[in-house]
């Protein structure tokens, strides 16, 4: 059998399967910041006539899910997989939304690394030919991660200068082994990354060792450049994990600040008061989906390295005095005909 | 004079809390802990009260002003009862507060309802 | 292979503390003195209210101010202001006994969807619940020592 494997931790498509349809949604903070034109929805409010904030994220995604598949041409029946996680206990939003959808579904865990991890699988699900089509999404929501993970939203607190906002959005995409659209053509998979760190406040520095090693390991597979790719992006390190990922990458000989973006960073504006940017799945979901997908249909970029970072820590790891271990998985995006 | 006082040793007292959590990335929960317990055991040596008498509310408000009074409670009814204000003493001083937190904070919350951040 | 490893992290996290953004740390001590300053004038005037008008005693007087203390700061929280005041005074917010209230407050409001028992009886006292244990636990150490050693 033909190998599709390259290197330690890359796979080639060669069948390039193609994401044929995208959808985002997001709350009013978000579409009040740089990219906001490029969101397909905007809530009215973080409630959307919801009992509650977790019954708002469901309905966030199961939203950008029905779109996605319609904006495809297809019925709920034409998709053969559904892969999908969120930040939430036992991922509560994506099992719902799962629930409602009623396709074949694979729930994932990648904290806000789930949208590249979500589109690798559903790519590899269709470049095997196991699947015809395939809905990858993930979604987040600031008040229902907040409680979650931090504060009761009406406690008194204030952000750490490192801290982030976690973003209100869903995306949602239709990988598929026909159509047109960007194609899929490598893949590469994170390792679990842990430098020790141990601040909450800090996702930015405890996720950027795993973003600089997935985007090192990439290269070193692929025997790819920086400048094999007009744009570099990675999920939401934030400002401070920003800087930090360049400056690690520049000791490993790779200069990718010129063609770099973070979601997190682009997200949000300066004044918009959150601190090192944004953060969440949603974030990198809905910068991908809604804005990224888009500039390569446009023809802007032709070549994107796209990653999603994750911090995989949890209250009760956080609580034992754990640290936070990090991931980022890569897709490689193309526009064009395979 | 008096709110003067009290404006600049609550103040201050704030700014020790502020110190804590920029240095060492103590959440909200620790902090209120330590301002109680530390105001029980500066009670108890006697060290706060004068501050109370100097400072009135600018004493009594912050927190260890409460770890204050649940210490003097405690000392008095030990004076007064004997081993069993060991027990008493305590929550009987502080029982306005403690009875107002629970009483006021569970009717409004189920009057209000949580509002995302801007 | 462990030792290298340990080597590793504390050389990144040395790293990221001296690349980490500095917090202004006078700027929020200016603003913590400020509103933890104004919040305890607010309680002065309560106590003097209680004092003249009401001719409470000390005693009296104080645990007054407390509970109106308390009031204040749960219905600010309740109406949505009090995590604004927070964002601005931090500690200085969080120290006085309203910062207390609002510890209360937030979490009871913010999980009653989980039901009126395990969520705002039980979640009232996330905050709460370790500042009573701690203090009244100290409190009772204090009357032992006391009662054996002191008097």
């Amino acid at each position: 059998m033909e190998s599709k494997r390259l290197g330690g931790q890359t796979i080639i498509l060669k069948n390039r399967p193609k994401i044929i349809s995208n959808s985002s949604i997001v709350g009013q903070k978000e579409s009040q910041g740089p990219l906001g034109e490029f969101f397909d929805i905007v809530m009215p409010d973080n409630l959307w006539g919801e009992d509650s904030w977790e019954k708002t994220e469901c309905r966030m995604l199961k939203e950008v899910c029905e779109r996605a598949i319609e904006g495809a041409n297809k019925k709920n029946t034409d998709i053969n997989y559904f892969f999908a996680g969120d930040l939430l206990n036992q991922i509560m939003t994506a099992n719902f939304t799962a629930r409602t959808l009623g396709i074949p579904f694979f729930g994932l865990f990648g904290a806000c690394s789930t949208m590249t991890e979500s589109i690798s699988l559903g790519a590899i699900m269709v470049d095997g030919g196991y699947a015809d089509n395939a809905l990858c999404a993930t979604s987040s929501h600031f008040c229902t991660a907040e409680r979650q993970f931090r504060y009761p939203l009406e406690q008194g607190t204030q952000m750490a200068p490192t801290g982030q906002w976690t973003v209100t959005g869903a995306g949602a995409v239709v990988v598929s082994n026909e159509g047109n659209g960007p194609s899929i053509t490598h893949i590469t998979t994170g390792k679990v990354v842990d430098y020790g760190i141990k601040d909450v406040n800090n996702m930015g520095a405890a996720m950027a060792p795993a973003a600089v090693e997935t985007i090192k390991a990439h290269f070193e597979d692929t025997g790819r450049n920086p400048q094999d790719y007009d744009l570099i992006v990675t999920g939401d390190l934030g400002r401070f994990g920003r800087e930090l990922t360049i400056d690690m990458l520049n000791k490993e000989g790779y200069d990718i600040a010129s063609r770099y973006i973070d979601c997190g960073c682009e997200i949000y504006g300066e004044e918009q008061d959150v601190q090192s940017g944004g953060s969440g799945c949603g974030c990198s979901a809905v910068v991908f989906s809604g804005f990224i997908l888009k500039k390569i249909e446009e023809g802007e970029l032709n070549r994107v390295l796209m990653g999603s970072t994750g911090a995989l820590l949890s209250t009760t790891s956080t609580q034992q005095g754990e640290s936070i271990p990090g991931i980022m998985h890569l897709v490689v995006i193309e526009k064009g005909e395979g | 004079m008096e709110y003067l006082k009290a404006f600049v040793v609550g103040g201050l007292i704030c700014v020790v809390g502020q110190i804590l959590i920029d240095k060492t990335n103590l959440s909200p929960a620790r902090i209120l802990v330590i301002f109680v317990t530390s105001g029980v055991v500066l009670g108890a040596l006697g060290i706060y009260e004068p501050l109370v008498q100097f400072a009135g509310a600018g004493a009594s408000i912050p927190l260890p002003g409460f770890g204050n009074t649940l210490a003097k409670g405690v000392l008095d009814s030990v004076n007064q009862e004997g081993i069993l204000g060991i027990f008493t003493g305590g929550v009987q001083a502080a029982a306005g507060g403690i009875t107002a937190a629970v009483f006021f904070g569970y009717l409004i919350a189920i009057i209000f309802d949580p509002k995302t951040k801007r | 292979m462990d030792a290298i490893k340990q080597n590793k992290d504390r050389e990144y996290q040395k790293y990221v503390s001296a690349k980490m953004p500095k917090t202004n740390i006078l700027r929020n001590c200016t603003s913590a003195f400020l509103v933890g300053g104004l919040i305890c004038v607010i309680g002065q005037i309560i106590l003097n209210i209680g004092r003249n008008y009401y001719n409470l005693d000390q005693n009296s007087a104080a645990t007054f101010t407390t509970i109106v203390m308390i009031f204040l700061g749960g219905i600010l929280t309740g109406l949505g202001v009090y995590d604004d005041i927070g964002k601005i005074g931090g500690a200085g917010s969080i120290v006085p006994i309203t910062g207390f209230s609002n510890s209360i407050v937030s979490p009871a409001m913010e999980f009653k969807r989980e039901g009126f028992v395990l969520g705002i009886g039980a979640k009232m006292f996330t905050v709460a619940g370790p500042v009573l244990v701690y203090g009244i636990g100290s409190s009772v150490v204090v009357g032992f020592i006391y009662y054996f050693f002191v008097r």
